[in-house]
This record gives C-alpha cells, structure tokens and sequence, in this order.
C-alpha cells in the first residue's frame, strides 16, 4: 500500500512539474490568475456602480458623473474613472469588471456542464457499442448539422427573458459533441483492457463500470478538454451577446461592452480597449494552460493545435 | 467505395430533412411575428393581423403541423415561402447568397491552403524561426473572437488609408455604386480585402496548428524512413509519401469548420456592412421573420453536410483504405 501511495504522488509530481518547466502554459497561468484576481477584487477598488438602476447602496449620483458634465471622459486616476466613462456616464472600469465576472462566470460553468454530458454520453456509446452507440452519434451528427451559434440565435427571444442560467444550460447542450466523440474513442479502446473486462465478469453493475473505471482512467483527457473549453465557451458566449443574443441589458458581458464600445472606438478607445484586450488575455491563457496541461499529462503528444 | 458514397450521401439526406424541420419548428417555437403588430398607435385590428399572418403562413393560431406541412411542401417544390413583409424568401435569398458565397469560398479556401502550406512548413522546420512566431501568433489569433478580428482589421485599415493619403481600403459595403468594367473589378477588390482576410486570418491559424500536427506524426512515421531508406531524397519522400498521408484529416476539419464559418461570416457580414446570409439571419431574427431563419438553417445544413460528403469523397480519393472498403 506504501509503495502505491508513493507512486501516485510521484506521478503527479511529475506531471506539476512537466507543468511548471512550460514557460508559455506559466505564462498563461499567472495571467489567468491576475484576471481573476482583478474580476473578483474589481468592484471594491471603485466608488462607482456598474449598473445604472443599482439602489441598494450605492448613490444613484455617483454614478452619473455631474461634475464632468456627462459621459466620455478619457481614463483618469483624478476622479477615479480608471478607464473612462461612456456616452451615458457609466464607469467603464466598473462595467469591464462586471462583464469579465459574468464571462469568466458562464465560460467555467459551461464547460463543467459540457464536459460532463460529453463524458456521460462519449463514455456510453463507446462502452455498450451496438444500438446504443449508433443512436448516440446519430444524435451527435445531427447535433453538428446544426451550427450551435444558429439554434442560440433563434432561442435567443425563449431564453433572454429567463435569465443567463438557462443560457448557460443552452450553450452547454451544444457544445458537447465533439469531446464526446474524443472520450467515444478513448473508451472504446479501453474497454478491451483486463481491468474493465474482470469488473464486467464480476457482476459490476453497467453504471458503475462507466463511472468508476472507464471515467477516471481518462481524467487526464477530461481535464484537459474541460479546459480547453472554457475557452471555447467565452468564445460562443461574448459572441452571442455581442449581437444582442446573449447576456443582455442592463445586465453587461464582455461581448456586450464590446458591441456599445465600437460604435465610436476611434474617437473614444477606452470604451472599446479594455473590455477587448481583456478578452483576447483571457482565452489566450486559457489555450495555453490547456495545452501545457496536455504536454504535461502525455509528453508523448505534439504540443501546439488543440487536441 | 460506390456502396459507402451512397450511404453516407442517403444518410446526409435525411440529417438535411431532420434539420430543417428542426429548425423551422425551433424559429417557429421561439420567434413571435405577431410582436410586430402588437403595441402599435393607432392599434390595428386583430382581424386584420391574423389575415396578414395566415397570408405568409406565420399565423400563430393555426396548428403548427400544419404549418410546418405548408412550409415543407412548398419547399419540396422549390418555395421557401414569403417573408414578414410578404416579399419572397426565394428572392431575398437570390440577392443575398452571392455575396456570401464570394466571402466564405474565397475565405475558407485561402485560410486551408495557406493554413496547410504554414502547417507543413512549421513542421518541416520544427522549433525553427518561423514555427516559433508563427505558432504564436496562430494562438493570439485563435483566441481573438471573429468579431473582434474583424473590428480591429477595420480600425487598422482606417489608420492605414489616413496615413497613406488615399482610400486603398474600404471598410462598409460590397461595392460603390454606379461603377462599371474595371472600374468596379477593382472597386469590389478594394471592398472585399478586409472581410476576406478577418475569415481567412482565422482559417491559416486553424489549419496551420492540425496540420503541423498530423504532419509531424508523419514525419516520425515508419513509412517515411522506408522511402528514406529505398533512397528517396527528404524532398522527394516528403511530397510523395508524406504530404498525402498528412492532409487527410484535413479534409474532416475543412467540413466540420464549415458551420463555424457560417457563424463567423454573420459577424464578419454585419460589420462590414455586406448584406450577405448572415446578415440577414440577425436581421430575420430581430423581425420575426419564421421563413427566413427556417430557409438559411435549411441553407446552412445542406452547406455543411454538402462538405462533410466533400470530405468523404476526398478521403476515399486519398486513402485506399477507405477507397476498398
């Protein structure tokens, strides 16, 4: 029992520090971790409000600026606008904040979801075979006819007024089919394997087999796609609300911030900058730990394209 | 090989007919033309909306069935049907597909070329100059959404034409209007410049990262020491028994890409101002337009499996494997 205890500590440690020697997979980490630093200390470090009908609090007035005469003030530490004010006389600075909080939100939350059905349904079809299996990747192939973007969009006026739960639930039902039919694969081979068949000549129950053997002997691959696609999912969501079909008003994304900020982003380019570069950083450092993870996991595998 | 065309082509068809009905009776399910009537000064008449309604076949108070057999009949008999405003879809549809077709197919065709071409040589010359700046840009541009791509080749393009002292670049619009010949070949040329390149910037990072993967399995692979060692020169082997090998998964990628593309192209066409599908799909969706969304997701469905099947016949080209099945 010592000497197996030992080696799962050694393999892990291993893994850390495979991890650690990738200086673009630190890079992002450090990165990630700033960001989210800023998103969750954010609001703290200003007086004003991000929401214009915020009562609770906070003064109605602080938060349009009479002093300056209205909006779009450039950025400046004097009157504590960071990043400026837009053509209303919000704090962009507060709205970044907000907006990043909701997108790194959804983004971590639709990939728990997605990653899991992607799991359940990947590691089922490719276990049972036979009918199970073709009626599952039937229903993937149909679900990829369908462009996710399309079917959001036209669900979009359904979910808008129930609140950006159901949005993430949406997001998560169409971006599964592709991991699933990575983790179909990898259980297909799996399920040859001596463990899997003694478990099954044992009476274990189907269920369990699925979730006690075959899942955890691709924790590498889930963890890695899970990853992955947070960054995918910041991608379809600040898309969605950047054309009005996602996170919607008052409530701020950082694809909404983005589509008020371009209007007049020649002129006034704190109204666009902030919101956009934090974007790009964001799902950058997210593509670079999920890949310093994959080279840390499975050395074997070339660095570089997703998966 | 003719026996696995066909299935796969009888079973493309049915995923198009599930998709489209699916797709009409979402858009019928969460769209509400009658939002457009409603709430207006002086109010018109219920009466009058529903006659409006039934006559373009958006009529909420009919059973959707039978809605949806309308729809699919006339679709059978080549009828997308009418719009909200009671022009044709058909029409519309005509105007539009045109402009999209000369982005995506330039677009998507350039990114896979270059994006290969980039991909091979990153791996030829594995950790070299080139693959080191251009693996990262690819992932800075992989990790830039298509709409913010497309903005700020926008603004570039806006500070190139001020510092250059004339417009070389347009930014809003397919064309400038009433120009003829070769007037308007150039005119078009300058227009299309910046939608293009915010689709195909996406697409050479895309590809260039699966290829320079899959190619550098292939250069490791046993096969490509064996034309090594039967004396091919590396330049010989690599053309002959590498490359063919290396762009196979390609063909799969180019097809699942295709639905992406589509989405990107609502981004790119709404801020360049192309009146393009994709445009009109955000436009359909605002207005309530049932038809029109259901006739570009029919668009959209046969668009992709028209390049999964693509797909297939080319991996059956390339792969006598799959060819003798």
């Amino acid at each position: 029992m010592e000497d197996l205890k030992d080696e799962a500590m050694s393999r892990q440690r291993l893994i850390r520090r495979r991890f650690f020697r990738n200086r673009s997979a630190v890079f992002g980490l450090i990165v990630l971790a700033i960001i989210s630093f800023f998103a969750i200390i954010g609001p703290y470090l200003t007086p004003w409000s991000w929401d214009l009908a915020q009562e609770n609090g906070i003064d109605f007035n602080a938060f349009i600026d009479s002093e300056y005469g209205g909006g779009l003030t450039p950025p400046s530490f004097d009157d504590r606008h960071y990043f400026g004010t837009s053509q209303i006389g919000a704090d962009v600075f507060a709205q970044t904040i907000r907006g990043l909080q909701k997108s790194l939100l959804i983004g971590l939350l639709v990939a728990v979801f997605s990653t899991g059905i992607a799991a359940i349904v990947g590691a089922t079809a490719g276990y049972l075979l036979g009918k199970t299996d073709r009626a599952l990747m039937w229903i993937v192939d149909l679900l990829l006819v369908l462009p996710s973007f399309l079917i959001l969009a036209i669900l979009s006026r359904w979910y808008q007024s129930s609140g950006w739960l159901l949005l993430v639930v949406l997001l998560a039902a169409f971006n599964w089919m592709i991991t699933s039919r990575i983790v179909r694969s990898v259980s297909m081979s799996l399920r040859e394997r001596d463990f899997i068949r003694a478990a099954k000549y044992m009476g274990v129950p189907t269920r369990k087999i699925i979730s006690r053997h075959l899942l955890p002997n691709m924790a590498s691959l889930l963890i890695i796609d899970g990853t992955l696609n947070v960054g995918g999912a910041i991608l379809s969501e600040t898309g969605l609300s950047y054309l009005g079909f996602g996170v919607r008003p008052p409530d701020v994304s950082l694809g909404s911030l983005i589509a008020e900020g371009t209007a007049s982003a020649l002129t006034f380019p704190w109204l666009f900058m902030f919101s956009g570069g934090l974007l790009i950083l964001t799902v950058l450092s997210i593509s670079l730990i999920g890949d310093g993870l994959r080279d840390a996991f499975d050395p074997g595998s070339k660095s570089g394209a997703r998966r | 090989m003719l026996a696995f065309l066909v299935k796969r082509f009888a079973n493309f068809l049915l995923l198009v007919v599930i998709a489209s009905l699916a797709g009409y009776v979402l858009a019928s399910a969460a769209l509400n033309p009658r939002e457009n009537f409603l709430g207006r000064n002086p109010p018109i008449p219920e009466s009058t909306i529903n006659s409006i309604l039934t006559e373009v076949n958006m009529n909420d108070n009919d059973p959707l069935l039978e809605r949806l057999g309308s729809w699919a009949g006339g679709v059978l008999q080549g009828d997308l049907g009418r719009t909200i405003t009671n022009d044709s879809v058909n029409e519309e549809f005509g105007n539009r597909i045109w402009v999209s077709f000369r982005l995506l197919i330039i677009g998507s065709f350039l990114g896979a070329v270059i994006g290969v071409l980039f991909g091979v040589y990153s791996a030829v010359r594995q950790y070299g100059w080139f693959d080191r700046t251009f693996g990262m840009s690819a992932f800075v541009i992989l990790s830039t959404p298509v709409f913010l791509l497309a903005i700020l080749l926008k603004f570039l393009a806006i500070y190139l034409n001020e510092r250059l002292g004339f417009r070389l670049f347009y930014t809003v619009g397919t064309n400038t209007p009433e120009l003829y010949g070769w007037e308007l070949f150039f005119n078009s040329l300058q227009h299309m410049i910046l939608p293009t390149l915010s689709i195909t910037l996406g697409g050479i990072a895309f590809y260039s990262r699966w290829q320079r993967n899959s190619m550098l399995d292939v250069l490791g692979s046993d096969h490509m020491r064996t034309a090594r060692a039967k004396g091919l020169t590396k330049r010989q082997a690599l053309f002959k028994h590498g490359l063919r090998v290396a762009i196979l998964p390609m063909a799969t990628f180019f097809a699942y890409s295709f639905g992406l593309l589509i989405a990107g192209a609502a981004f790119t066409e709404s801020i360049f101002g192309w009146y393009g599908m994709g445009e009109w799909f955000i436009r359909a969706i605002g207005v309530n337009d049932i038809n029109s969304v259901a006739a570009i997701v029919l668009f959209t469905a046969i668009l992709v499996l028209f390049a999964g099947f693509l797909a297939d016949v080319l991996t059956a080209a390339l792969d006598p494997r799959v060819r003798n099945r």
